[in-house]
């Protein structure tokens, strides 16, 4: 036994330092509330304090740190989606993310696999045709390629798919990379609270209070707390908290599962999706095979795996690697997904002074972690949408200008 | 939920059903503004409870509506939509 561990034992003192503080007590004042320490909640928090100076905050978690959808996806960066607010916005967050550990000193593990989206059929093709098109126009690096260079780069695929619909070609996308998303959590909230941040966990907001329209405080399971300003950032509960404001939005909550394999060797550089076969794969850095489908096909307000799930994905799996028969599925698990009707998230000012809203992140919020949180403290810091944001507002639905992001990830299109 | 009851060809297993939203009447059609109109289409009751839905037997072709416990998963009854005497809309619990 070293030494260390010892004395630590002995001394029943924390030989490292904490990540993050746990503050004794609350604030009365807060010059901002944040709703929700999952990585959106936090990124906001360090850039507000980073960027602007801004650092009476207090992040509050009915959970723990990162215990949402935050820890709960796949890990999957990318870029190559299809309208061009989309992809302005998610290349800003791919360019943050690959330096991101150097900013948050930490080793998030963020890796360059290369993101392969596999089309059956002309039509889905085409699509990504399309979406190479708008990629490249906007400087990112997507191609459409064929059969022939699928198998080169990833040998292991069986692309005649047992006999029907194959493979046909695939958009392919370099820069497509898995990052370790509890990490990203814990960097932010760490490198938040070095900066004056303060972040309770196990504290839940039950109510926000409004006079003549314009915050004035929150009521959370530890008592009143006033504050002038309050961000949302609670992706599959946002329901109930626009409900306490009194908002309509067009979010629904649907589950989203996923599951990983038992650890194998090192055999899939690429991160593999098949919206046809619904399912997408990547190796994480431990071996296991992490692996999701699409939305459960109704709302739910549940966390619950079911067996259903798992039994479609490793069918469809099969069909691209059949060697993969034996191999069996450690774990499942399933996050709330926050869904919206165009696949856009629904970020900015709300019709309730000193209100914001960062939530419509459904199955693909993981990937804007960094880049909401730039975004997001300019909003809340100059109470004025960020222009990379604006197409995002709520008030797109009053105005019937709705996104159509088909680009995004386990949902049918 | 593994078995749901359509209101005609009794308890099916629930792959035979199509999930069709929550229940909204539509807003008067001559009267009704454009920001009544945008909240009809786009804006929807998301939060947990009791909500009456659409849902669809897909092999029988039946329309009907679902009272469901959306956090539990539970089926409450299941009845044939009546124009008559529409189901309420909303979350909440049963009329
Ligand atoms: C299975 C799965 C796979 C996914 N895969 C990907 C992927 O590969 N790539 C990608 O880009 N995206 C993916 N996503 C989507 C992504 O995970 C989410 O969009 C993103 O993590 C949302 O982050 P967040 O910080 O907004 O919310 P969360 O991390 O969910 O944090 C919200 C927090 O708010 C807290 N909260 C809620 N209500 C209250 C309250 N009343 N008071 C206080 N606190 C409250 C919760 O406890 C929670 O910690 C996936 C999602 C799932 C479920």
């Amino acid at each position: 036994m070293p030494l260390k561990l010892l004395k630590f034992g002995l001394s029943g003192k924390y030989a490292e330092p904490r990540m993050f503080r746990t503050p004794e007590k609350m604030r009365d004042t807060y010059d901002l509330v944040i709703i929700g320490a999952g990585g959106h909640g936090l990124a906001a928090a360090y850039h507000l304090a980073k960027d602007y100076g801004m650092t009476n905050i207090a992040v509050l978690d009915k959970g723990y740190i990162g215990g949402g959808n935050t820890g709960r996806n796949t890990a999957i960066v990318r870029s190559n989606y299809l309208t061009p607010e989309g992809v302005e916005f998610y290349k800003e967050s791919v360019r943050l993310f690959s330096q991101l550990s150097t900013e948050l000193d930490l080793n998030l593990f963020y890796t360059e696999r290369g993101h392969f989206t596999l089309a059956h059929s002309d039509a889905s093709l085409r699509t990504m045709r399309w979406r190479a098109e708008v990629n490249k126009h906007l400087d990112v690096n997507s191609e459409v390629i064929g059969p022939r260079e699928i198998s080169k780069l990833c040998p292991y695929m069986d692309l005649s798919c047992g006999g029907h619909a194959p493979v046909v070609g695939a958009l392919w996308h370099p820069p497509g990379s898995i990052i370790r998303h509890d990490a990203v959590a814990w960097g932010y909230a760490r490198e938040a609270c070095r900066r004056g941040v303060e972040i309770f966990q196990k504290t839940a907001v039950t109510g926000i209070d409004i006079v003549d329209g314009q915050v004035t405080g929150v009521q959370t399971s530890r008592g009143p707390i006033k504050a002038r300003r309050v961000l949302s950032a609670v992706a599959g509960y946002t329901p109930r908290i626009t409900k306490m404001v009194g908002i309509r939005t067009p979010i629904v909550i649907q589950p989203l599962q996923a599951c990983v394999t038992e650890p194998l060797k090192p055999w899939l550089d690429q991160i593999v999706v098949s919206a046809s076969l619904h399912i997408y794969v990547s190796q994480s850095s431990r071996g296991e095979l992490v692996m999701g489908a699409s939305l459960d096909p109704y709302e739910l307000h549940s966390e619950r795996s079911t067996l259903d799930f798992v039994e479609g994905l490793v069918d469809h799996l099969l069909d691209l690697f059949p060697f993969l028969g034996n191999v069996k599925v450690n774990r499942q698990w399933a996050g709330m997904s926050d869904m919206t009707p165009d696949y856009s998230p629904i970020m900015g000012t709300t019709p309730i002074k000193g209100f914001y809203l960062d939530t419509g992140w459904g199955t693909w919020g993981f990937k804007a972690t960094a880049v909401c949180g730039t975004t997001m403290a300019y909003t809340v810091a100059q109470d004025d949408d960020h222009h990379l944001i604006r197409p995002f507002n709520l008030s797109r639905f009053g105005d019937y200008t709705l996104v159509g992001e088909k680009g995004a990830a386990s949902v049918g299109h | 939920m593994k078995i749901m009851t359509c209101p005609i060809n009794g308890p099916r297993p629930v792959q035979e059903f199509v999930y069709g939203g929550e229940y909204r009447p539509m807003p008067d059609e001559p009267a009704a503004s454009d920001a009544q109109w945008a909240d009809y289409i786009f804006n929807r009751s998301g939060e947990p409870g009791l909500s009456r839905e659409w849902w669809y037997h897909a092999p029988s072709g039946t329309w009907f509506i679902a009272e469901r416990d959306n956090v539990k998963d539970v089926v409450l009854k299941t009845y044939l939509f009546d124009r008559a005497n529409p189901p309420r809309a909303g979350k909440g619990a049963t009329p």
